[in-house]
């Protein structure tokens, strides 16, 4: 979008006829923006001096002496609708930065509060019988790479074939009914979907059934409509065009779907994936109805307990030993555990994206 | 976007290939399966939930009939997830437009990815850093506004002591939803038609000009949807309210003191555990309402979101 | 086209592959020994209260340690699933923090044949508050129960002054803070409240906090927290937890008593046993109200619950086996190291002794 910052008409050079009006306003120079923010940052920092304020206000009064005085000044030389242009960037300028600023302040809280046990003993031990300091979260790494992984691999072919189904032959009651039901899937609480695994499973293979399975079960509850809606959005984003292209090729539908859509979309549907994965990875309610809790090892999600990190990361906190502290740093850790996992899945998702889609985006 | 024309040109096709009939019937099938799974759920809700709408006042939890134990945490919910959504969604669609037509291009795909990241953030994680970050940071705002607008009954305190308050549990809503809003919102501004865009710029349009007349109409059921998915999250979630919000009862609109409504879910979060007998039942019976609460959202987004694609021509 | 993708399919299929086989490897820490010192194996599912999990992660920690073959894993699910699963038949040995009654004994009897219920974890809950320069008040438990149903509501009022005439106490407002979630603490708080002080608490016993209004706060760490953060805050919690916080010494009697492992381990002492309950069972009707010296009467009881019979003979004996140690000397100080619980008296253990022997015999 480069593009846009140059003005589309020539400038000063045009000499107003007659002397009437010139049609065409001047321009700020090309330093102006910067000019302005370091001025309006001066001013900002000499009265915050003189209040005795932080540095919240610092930033604050900079942003907004910056869109005054930039806009003031761009409506004198350049005109109303520059001015509001220059002061509608400062306005997306400061709301990005307002915006990051809890969000980087939750990033540094983990990674610095969880870099304290982030050693090799965290990611080889388990808490098999581990009391007090040292111990690690191996056995809830290996069980949320398994549930999570389980619960994917359920819920993406069942979400990406019903928004395939949404949009490519749905229509009528039974479409209607999905989309209508899809949506009451995203109001579940988790808990609840746990409950559900729970219930069922017990009903199905005997009171007491928790495994890594359930688990999974409960998850993709949660996962599908999430897949389902954003997999719908980036469908439907799809061009009719190409596909109309296809179809007057001879091609048949389900290859114009596989060959020609898919590939399309698949770019969004993977960060929407990604998505329903980073948002179910974290829960912990229907994890500990449904999977349980334990502190050995297991691979097994088909029979026994099993430790996810989130459950780990929780019960360390919430119920800690005395002394606190090693459980603490473990609960840290594993929650700085989970962010890197989800980076990880994010990064294999932009990568099978960039290998699948047929051209790159902006 | 309707595809009855397809359908109806390519029907007598679609007969003869049975790859296509294979395909079709997978495709429905999924969609038919997610009906029962989610007959299941329901299923499982109501005959969990059922007796506590038969039992009688005295034995619900609070002594006061089902209505009037979940009508504050309806409240609570509402309160917290609307207000959580005001703050969000306009930081939401100005992220996204600084993320699409603002920033560098190398800048934005990396600050894409960082939005992406925090989506992922554990709920747990939100909630600890809300407890110990956020909490603490308000209560100088919270007295000052308690001193300077005190008249306004959201702000008639007495201020909390820990900040521990709807305004901070609104404010830790808000940052856990941009991510989610954000992400939705940037994939559709990055779908609008290049030519749109290019052709109001050529007409002479500013930035925002261009924005106002190509971007927002065509992103503008993106944003709604986008919206709803965070007020949906927002709705539902638990534990990052459960640790950050003193949830003492009361219905109030007062955002600053440290007597809160519970919100649905949190309140299940709590209670759980610890029930038994008719008190599971009438916690599952809130959880019933919170469905119902996200359903009456969903179907008053997809009406106004149907409303707008006719109108703005965007599929 | 159509190669390329199968190829690009096959190498992400492969990575995915490559990681799952590098990850196959059991943990550093756990080997797969065969000693045959015990002659136990197998693994037990328990379920139950959440105050018991840091002691049941020391019980089962030393517990495999002995048995290297015995896995023995604990749900913190929380008291009410707890007994639900284990009247279900869904768990191998359950924690509450209340003992079974009504149809849930029923239940478990039904269950069991023989119902075992014993106290394995006793904790003391600390009043703890948070002001400057303060470490320790003398309170009643009138005074206690006024503060908590916010009829006391600054920190230098007649009542408080009376009990500590030496204490420099600001002019300042009382938050008291309570557990949000439902919680054995708030049951054991609530009905300690009730019993000492029934004029001056006239709200009925459960596990949900009854006074609106105050700050309250997610679980034991959260209350510790919430008192922290602010002045003039005061809380209930469990002891192990309450650290460098300002203290109450309770009134009982004439005198005032802090807490102590040793002080709340009385208190089963001078505690009636509920009749009529089984042979087994041993819940108990805390004597809050007790006047004996030395009692610190503010302290949650949680109990183990266990079979007489089990389908498999193996289960009953190793239930049985974890139940003896778990209330060994030995377990109780580990529990006591690990949790900050109060390790029951030699001669409560004698008394409970013929119980334990009872599980798993009618099988």
């Amino acid at each position: 979008m480069s593009t846009t910052t140059s003005p589309p008409t020539p400038t000063e050079s045009v000499e107003p006829p007659n002397g009437t009006k010139s049609l065409v306003r001047g321009t700020l120079p090309r330093w102006a923006s910067w000019g302005a923010l370091g001025a309006a940052a001066v001013l900002a920092g000499l009265i915050v001096r003189l209040l005795g304020f932080g540095v919240t206000p610092f930033v604050l009064s900079t942003a907004v002496l910056y869109a005054i005085g930039i806009s003031g000044w761009s409506r004198w030389v350049e005109g109303g609708r520059k001015a509001t242009d220059r002061a509608f960037t400062a306005l997306v300028a400061s709301a990005f930065l307002l915006a990051l600023t809890p969000l980087v302040s939750v990033v540094v809280t983990v990674i610095s509060r969880g870099l304290d046990r982030f050693d090799g003993q965290f990611f080889t031990y388990s808490m098999r019988g581990v009391v007090g300091d040292g111990g690690g979260a191996y056995h809830a790494i290996m069980g949320t790479l398994i549930t999570s992984g389980l619960a994917t691999l359920m819920s993406v072919p069942i979400g990406l074939a019903t928004a395939i189904y949404l949009v490519e032959y749905g229509h009528g009651r039974l479409s209607r009914a999905i989309t209508f039901f899809v949506d009451v899937m995203t109001g579940i609480p988790s808990i609840v979907a746990g409950l559900f695994a729970y219930a069922l499973f017990a009903l199905v293979f005997g009171p007491g059934t928790v495994n890594g399975f359930a688990g999974a079960v409960a998850l993709s509850v949660l996962m599908i409509p999430i897949v389902v809606r954003s997999s719908e959005e980036m469908l439907k984003i799809v061009p009719d065009d190409l596909r109309e292209a296809a179809f007057a090729l001879g091609t048949p539908k389900w290859k114009v779907i596989v060959r020609v859509v898919l590939p399309t979309a698949v770019a969004g549907i993977s960060t929407g994936v990604t998505l329903a994965i980073a948002r179910v990875v974290g829960e912990t309610a229907p994890l500990l109805i449904a999977t349980g809790a334990t502190g050995s090892t297991n691979f097994n999600p088909f029979s026994g307990q099993m430790a996810t990190l989130s459950v780990f990361s929780y019960y360390e906190y919430a119920s800690p030993g005395v002394p606190v502290d090693p459980s603490l740093d473990r609960a840290w850790t594993a929650a700085l555990t989970l962010m890197l996992i989800v980076m990880v899945l994010n990064l294999v998702a932009r990568s099978i994206s960039l290998l699948f889609a047929p051209k790159a985006g902006r | 976007m309707s595809n009855t024309g397809q359908g109806a040109a390519t029907a007598r096709r679609v007969r003869k290939r049975p790859a296509d009939q294979a395909f079709r019937g997978i495709t429905t099938g999924a969609g038919v399966l997610i009906l029962v799974v989610l007959a299941g759920v329901a299923a499982f809700l109501l005959i969990e939930a059922w007796p506590s709408f038969v039992a009688p006042a005295e034995e619900i939890p609070g002594e006061g009939g089902l209505v009037l134990y979940i009508w504050p945490l309806v409240f609570g919910t509402l309160l917290a997830s609307v207000l959580a959504l005001v703050i969000a969604a306009p930081l939401a669609v100005l992220i996204a437009l600084f993320i699409t037509h603002y920033a560098p291009r190398k800048l934005a795909q990396f600050l894409g990815y960082v939005v992406d990241l925090l989506a992922a953030v554990p709920s747990i994680i939100y909630g600890l850093w809300g407890f110990t970050v956020l909490a603490p940071a308000t209560r100088g705002p919270a007295e000052w506004l308690h001193e300077y607008l005190g008249f306004v009954p959201l702000f008639a305190g007495p201020p909390s002591t820990t900040g521990r308050t709807m305004f901070t549990t609104a404010l830790v809503l808000a940052v856990m939803i941009l991510p989610i809003v954000t992400a939705v919102i940037r994939e559709a501004f990055l779908q609008t038609p290049k030519l749109h865009e290019e052709a109001s710029l050529a007409l002479g349009a500013t930035r925002l000009e261009m924005i106002r007349m190509a971007v927002l109409p065509f992103g503008s059921s993106s944003i709604i949807s986008g919206s709803m998915l965070g007020l949906g999250r927002a709705l539902g979630e638990t534990m990052a309210v459960a640790i950050v919000l003193s949830a003492s009862g009361g219905v109030t609109f007062n955002l600053i003191s440290s007597g809160n409504p519970a919100t649905i879910a949190a309140n299940i979060a709590l209670e759980f555990p610890e029930s038994s007998g008719v008190a599971i039942d009438t916690l599952i019976a809130s959880g019933l309402v919170l469905f119902a609460i996200t359903l009456v959202v969903n179907m008053i987004a997809r009406a106004v979101i149907n409303r707008r694609t006719d109108f703005s021509g965007a599929s | 086209m159509q190669r390329s993708i199968v190829r690009r399919t096959a190498a992400v299929a492969a990575a995915a592959a490559l990681t799952v086989v590098l990850g196959a490897c059991g943990a550093a820490n756990e080997s797969s020994g065969n000693s045959d010192q015990s002659g136990l194996s197998g693994t037990l599912d328990g379920a139950g209260a959440s105050s018991q999990e840091a002691a049941q992660q020391a019980w089962r920690a030393a517990f495999s340690e002995q048995n290297p073959d015995v896995t023995i894993n604990y749900s913190p699910i929380g008291s009410g699933g707890g007994r639900e699963r284990f009247v279900n038949g869904a768990s191998d040995f359950g924690g509450t923090d209340a003992a079974l009654e009504g149809e849930e004994l029923k239940g478990a009897k039904q269950r069991c044949g023989t119902l075992v219920e014993v106290p394995v974890y006793v904790s003391p809950v600390a009043v703890s508050f948070n002001l400057d320069g303060i470490d320790e008040l003398k309170l009643t438990p009138q005074t206690i129960a006024k503060i908590f149903n916010q009829k006391i509501t600054k920190w230098n009022s007649e009542e408080i002054r009376k009990t500590n005439p030496n204490a420099d106490l600001p002019n300042l407002p009382i938050t008291p803070v309570n557990r949000s979630d439902e919680s054995g603490t708030t049951e054991n708080f609530v009905d300690y409240l009730s019993s000492a002080a029934p004029n001056a608490w006239p709200h009925e016993v459960s596990g949900n906090w009854p006074v609106s209004g105050g700050e309250a706060a997610k679980g034991t760490s959260g209350v510790k927290s919430a008192i922290n953060a602010g002045q003039g805050t005061i809380g209930y919690l469990d002891a192990s937890q309450a650290g460098d916080l300002g203290s109450v010494a309770v009134g009982v009697g004439e005198e005032f008593v802090s807490y102590s492992p040793e002080a709340a381990a009385k208190v089963l002492e001078v505690s009636e046993r509920k009749t009529g309950q089984g042979e087994h069972v041993y819940a108990y009707d805390l004597a809050r109200d007790t006047t004996e010296s030395g009692t610190y009467p503010i302290v949650l009881v949680s109990y183990g619950m266990a079979c007489g019979s089990y389908d498999d003979a193996n289960t009953g004996k190793l239930v049985r086996s974890y139940f003896e140690y778990l209330l060994s000397e030995e377990g109780q100080q580990a529990a006591a190291d690990a949790a900050g619980s109060a390790p029951i008296s030699a001669g409560l253990r004698e008394k409970l002794q013929p119980a334990v022997e009872a599980i798993g015999a009618s099988s």
